[in-house]
């Protein structure tokens, strides 16, 4: 249609005129065909978008709250088990509550921090990386002496000491592990950026005159752009097992919020007689971060430059 | 090359000053640690009391030199809680971490390395797509969780396996599993990625023009070139098993540095939670150069410029 | 059979690669011969599947490539029934290739001296001591100095006119009686490309292999060449000695080639040199036609209609084209092509 360019291609004397059409597809519509091909894209950003749906309508979906507790029904197993009933198809907790209905608002919270710290992690690893890689010399050096400080601390114990200090709300969470993770930002930026920087293109805008802030973002920073969401979405994944694993530990989420994680910890007493407590918070965290990796290496599959068997 | 390992040296150096400082002020972040050590109901001349004899009182850089020069004599101070020397501490339950780091290493290794040269052999094979799986899940998986499944099936269920304790090697099997998945799939990855480009390469083109055998082609000349990165995130792998082993020391009861440090966080024991971080880091600091020692060495164009 | 000894014969050497657009024709129904102390050129530009045809050749395609051969001898020996372990024995042996670029065709982890050696006890030939004294006679042979040090060097410590040397060197190992060498000298200084070619020619001369050179460049072709065999599109469209390629060349895409460069004596000074207009076609799908007829000052009818046979005038001379340039009387006709192909 109107996105396919022909090119003709005129071949001139000695000999008669012929002429040949050639079809070039843009690449966007390569990238639209790869991405409705891609079976781990496919697979990867319907569990996530099923994912945020439940979390947005979850009050739709479910008629419990998820902190109303009732102990006249603890530890009802689920449906498919001897025990189970209809009227809760994951079964309840120790303390009665639903626990397909806790599991949908925790999808929220492990979306939000896992949204929210690798944007926060993006934003700062992306603005060194482009500085350093841009600046090159001593400020880059200085950048990837703060990469080093960084990669040496032991992250668990450091977001550990660091929630016993600010508290475990999500928001204190989602801001302590966005302060964690940026390294992986600063390294594919400032790589990417160190070789935009001697592309010719760049060249030319410098010896216009354009500024560096300029450059910065309008050259460099669309060529970083789908690393940077590749990453984003890897490091999301990570951000989602961490918390799960800071609130299993009792410093992260703290109670009665339904976190994914906590509520395995919560299951933990119980895990020999009724393992579905532990079983079914784990299988949920699983599934979504598989997802979630499988999306970014999709992305990343999608718009590598033409060229890769 | 001996200059590149100086300068990587002096960095390193540099690093782990400044991992010091952030180690010393990483519980006093809260303000006023003494009031946090003192508990919610001490009056104000209790808390100044907490901090004259925990020398908090004192300016925070003088006590991080003194800190320091105490640490440097091997004096890091005693715990809070038990008063017992932190070194005395470390010491005794290092080994268990680090026993557990190096097992889970070599159990991700000895599946990684084979798992990942196989499957770039054989691409789009069903090994190749099964490794990748693989590598998936365990990239997927929260690593306390799965600790907790092999509880449940091999502990309970099946009663292979015991649950807690560290007295015995078998009491080592299920957190070694648990902690080597999760750095088994990047392991993985890697090998598989530089075996395939070493075998798409122009040296691996001209080994099988001079006829030599499959096996020669494979391991002397591809898996050679491939192995280099890995080297360097087994180093890197080892050190974040030493800092990261928190989480399945809590779930299978292992008595390592890692649960000293969450405990220690707990109670705010700020000496114990300083020293181990300092430590921890320091040795991720090292393996790093350690790396790079076996890097230069491995690759003739590093060690001969 | 011939009279003087065929070290290679090929015939109906043909390569399809299977892709996700469909099948492609790397190579078409390729045939050619070598003999002892004899140089064969195999001309084209880049991507006319002469490297192909030598991986083939070889026994060196990449997995997704299938060959097909109607007749495939080195020394008499059919190497199409061969296993792939029997053929991997006689690579570096009886036959070995020299590539473009020496410095990624090394391994750059180990030493010259190492990958030398290997080729010589793998073989068979003696054990690593007797490997070590020939890889220092060799490199002495091709011209290198302080043989023995330049043993325990790795590749990145040579320049790229030694590390081509200690290539040609490595070939060598084995005395082998063909050897394939793909561009050998495109990679390099204008100045070193004459000394590797000069060394070529000496070392055939004193060890009288077959070699065959692969390359674009005519000029090599001039000063190496006792045959040549012109390649276009995967199918082979002019054969002939050197003599008879560049003073009466049949087929106009050689023709196109020899205008676009500067021959003395033949070239007038100040004059323009030509150029071949148009790009090669696409080598998916069954062959139809004559390949190059779209870029052919001389293209008619016929040329459409069915694919041009490869016609023999006399031995060793062939082209393929239904108007050679230069021949006597009628222009063959495609119909008349087709008669005799029945």
């Amino acid at each position: 249609m109107t996105s396919i360019e022909r090119d003709r291609v005129i071949i001139s004397s000695p000999a008669p005129t012929y002429e040949i059409e050639i079809e070039a597809p843009s690449p966007r519509m390569i990238m639209r065909r790869r991405a409705l091909t891609h079976p781990g894209f496919l697979f990867g950003a319907t569990v996530v978008l099923a994912t945020v749906i439940i979390a947005l309508c979850a009050p739709l979906l479910t008629p419990y709250d998820p902190y109303a507790q009732d102990l006249s029904q603890r530890l009802i197993p689920p449906v498919w088990a001897a025990k189970g009933s209809w009227a809760h198809l994951l079964g309840t907790d120790a303390m009665g509550r639903d626990y397909l209905t806790r599991l949908m608002y925790g999808a929220r919270i492990s979306l939000t921090i896992g949204f929210g710290a690798a944007a926060l992690a993006g934003i700062i690893g992306t603005s060194l990386g482009l500085i350093g890689g841009y600046f090159g010399g001593w400020v880059d050096s200085v950048v990837m002496y703060c990469v080093n400080v960084k990669l040496a601390l032991p992250g668990i114990l450091v977001a550990l000491s660091l929630i016993e200090v600010f508290g475990g709300s999500v928001f204190s969470v989602t801001l302590i592990l966005g302060v964690l993770f940026w390294d992986r930002f600063i390294v594919v930026t400032r790589s990417v950026t160190q070789q935009t920087r001697v592309a010719d293109y760049v060249t030319a805008a410098e010896a216009v005159g354009a500024s560096r802030f300029r450059i910065i973002l309008g050259e460099v920073l669309p060529n970083v752009l789908n690393h940077i969401i590749v990453i984003a979405s890897l490091e999301m994944a990570v951000a989602i097992l961490v918390e799960a694993a800071l609130s299993f530990l009792g410093l992260g989420i703290r109670p009665p919020t339904p976190s994914w994680g906590l509520m395995i910890s919560e299951g933990r007493n119980f895990m020999f007689f009724q393992p579905y407590l532990v079983a079914v918070p784990g299988i949920a965290i699983l599934v979504l971060v598989v997802a979630i990796n499988m999306l970014g290496d999709g992305i990343r599959d999608i718009t590598a430059p033409e060229g890769r068997n | 090359m001996s200059r590149f390992l100086i300068h990587r040296a002096l960095i390193a150096l540099l690093v782990a000053i400044t991992v010091s400082i952030i180690g010393f002020t990483l519980l006093r972040l809260s303000g006023d640690l003494a009031s946090a050590l003192a508990g919610d109901t001490a009056t104000q001349e209790q808390i100044a009391q907490t901090a004259h004899l925990y020398g908090l009182d004192r300016p925070l850089s003088i006590q991080y030199f003194d800190w320091v020069w105490k640490a440097l004599h091997g004096d890091l101070g005693r715990s809070l809680f038990t008063n017992e020397p932190v070194t005395y501490l470390i010491g005794q339950r290092i080994g268990v971490t680090a026993q557990l780091s190096v097992m889970a290493l070599t159990f991700a290794l000895l599946i990684a390395i084979p798992l990942g040269v196989v499957a770039a052999t054989r691409p789009n094979s069903w090994i190749d797509r099964f490794s990748l799986g693989l590598a998936v899940l365990g990239q997927g998986m929260p690593n306390f969780w799965f600790g907790l499944i092999l509880i449940i099936v091999f502990g309970v269920s099946l009663r292979w396996l015991p649950i807690s304790g560290t007295d015995h090697f078998s009491n080592f099997i299920m957190p070694t599993i648990t902690l080597g998945t999760s750095v088994m799939p990047a392991i993985m990855r890697l090998t598989r990625t530089g075996m395939l480009d070493a075998l798409d390469s122009d040296y691996i083109r001209t080994a099988r023009a001079k006829g030599l055998s499959t096996r020669s082609v494979l391991f002397k000349h591809a898996l050679r070139n491939a192995i280099l990165p890995v080297v360097s995130l087994t180093a890197v792998s080892l050190g974040f098993l030493l800092g990261g082993s928190v989480i399945v020391e809590s779930v299978f009861a292992l008595n390592g540095i890692g649960f000293l440090a969450f405990q220690s966080i707990l109670r705010t024991d700020f000496p114990v939670v300083q020293s181990i971080v300092v430590f921890v880091s320091f040795c991720y600091i090292l393996l790093t150069l350690v790396s790079d020692m076996i890097n230069a060495y491995l690759d003739p164009r590093i060690r001969l410029g | 059979m011939s009279q003087r000894q065929e070290v290679l014969q090929v015939e109906g050497l043909s390569v399809a690669i299977d892709t996700p657009g469909g099948t492609l024709r790397a190579v078409s129904d390729v045939d050619l011969h070598v003999g002892r102390g004899e140089t064969l050129c195999i001309v084209g530009e880049s991507g006319c599947g002469k490297t192909i045809t030598s991986l083939g050749i070889m026994g060196l395609l990449p997995r997704r490539a299938r060959l097909s051969v109607k007749r495939l001898e080195l020394e008499g020996r059919d190497l199409a029934r061969l296993s792939g372990k029997e053929r991997a024995a006689l690579r570096g042996d009886r036959m070995a290739m020299i590539f473009q670029d020496p410095m990624t065709s090394l391994n750059p982890v180990y030493t010259i001296g190492n990958q030398m050696e290997e080729i010589y006890v793998r073989h068979g030939k003696g054990n690593q001591k007797q490997a070590r004294e020939r890889a220092e006679y060799l490199l002495h042979k091709v011209g290198i100095s302080a043989a023995t040090s330049r043993l325990g060097q790795y590749p990145h410590q040579l320049s790229g006119g030694l590390r081509q040397r200690a290539m040609v060197a490595m070939t060598l190992m084995c005395d082998p009686t063909l050897i394939i060498a793909d561009e050998p000298t495109t990679a390099l200084d204008v100045t070193i490309q004459a000394q590797i070619l000069h060394l070529l020619d000496d070392l055939q001369r004193e060890l009288h292999m077959a070699l065959i050179l692969i390359t674009h460049d005519l000029g090599v072709v001039a000063r190496m060449a006792d045959r040549v065999v012109v390649m276009y599109a995967g199918q082979v469209v002019e054969t002939g000695t050197a003599e008879e390629i560049f003073a009466a060349p049949r087929h106009p895409y050689t023709r196109g080639l020899l205008d676009c460069i500067p021959i003395p004596g033949k070239t007038r000074p100040g004059a323009p040199l030509g150029s071949i207009p148009g790009i090669v076609p696409s080598l998916l799908g069954p062959l139809e036609s004559c390949q190059f007829r779209n870029r052919c000052p001389q293209a008619f009818a016929d040329c459409a209609k069915a694919p041009v046979p490869l016609r023999e005038t006399s031995p060793g001379r062939a082209d393929r084209c239904l108007l050679p340039l230069g021949a006597p009387a009628q222009p063959r006709r495609a119909s008349e092509a087709l008669g005799a192909a029945e």
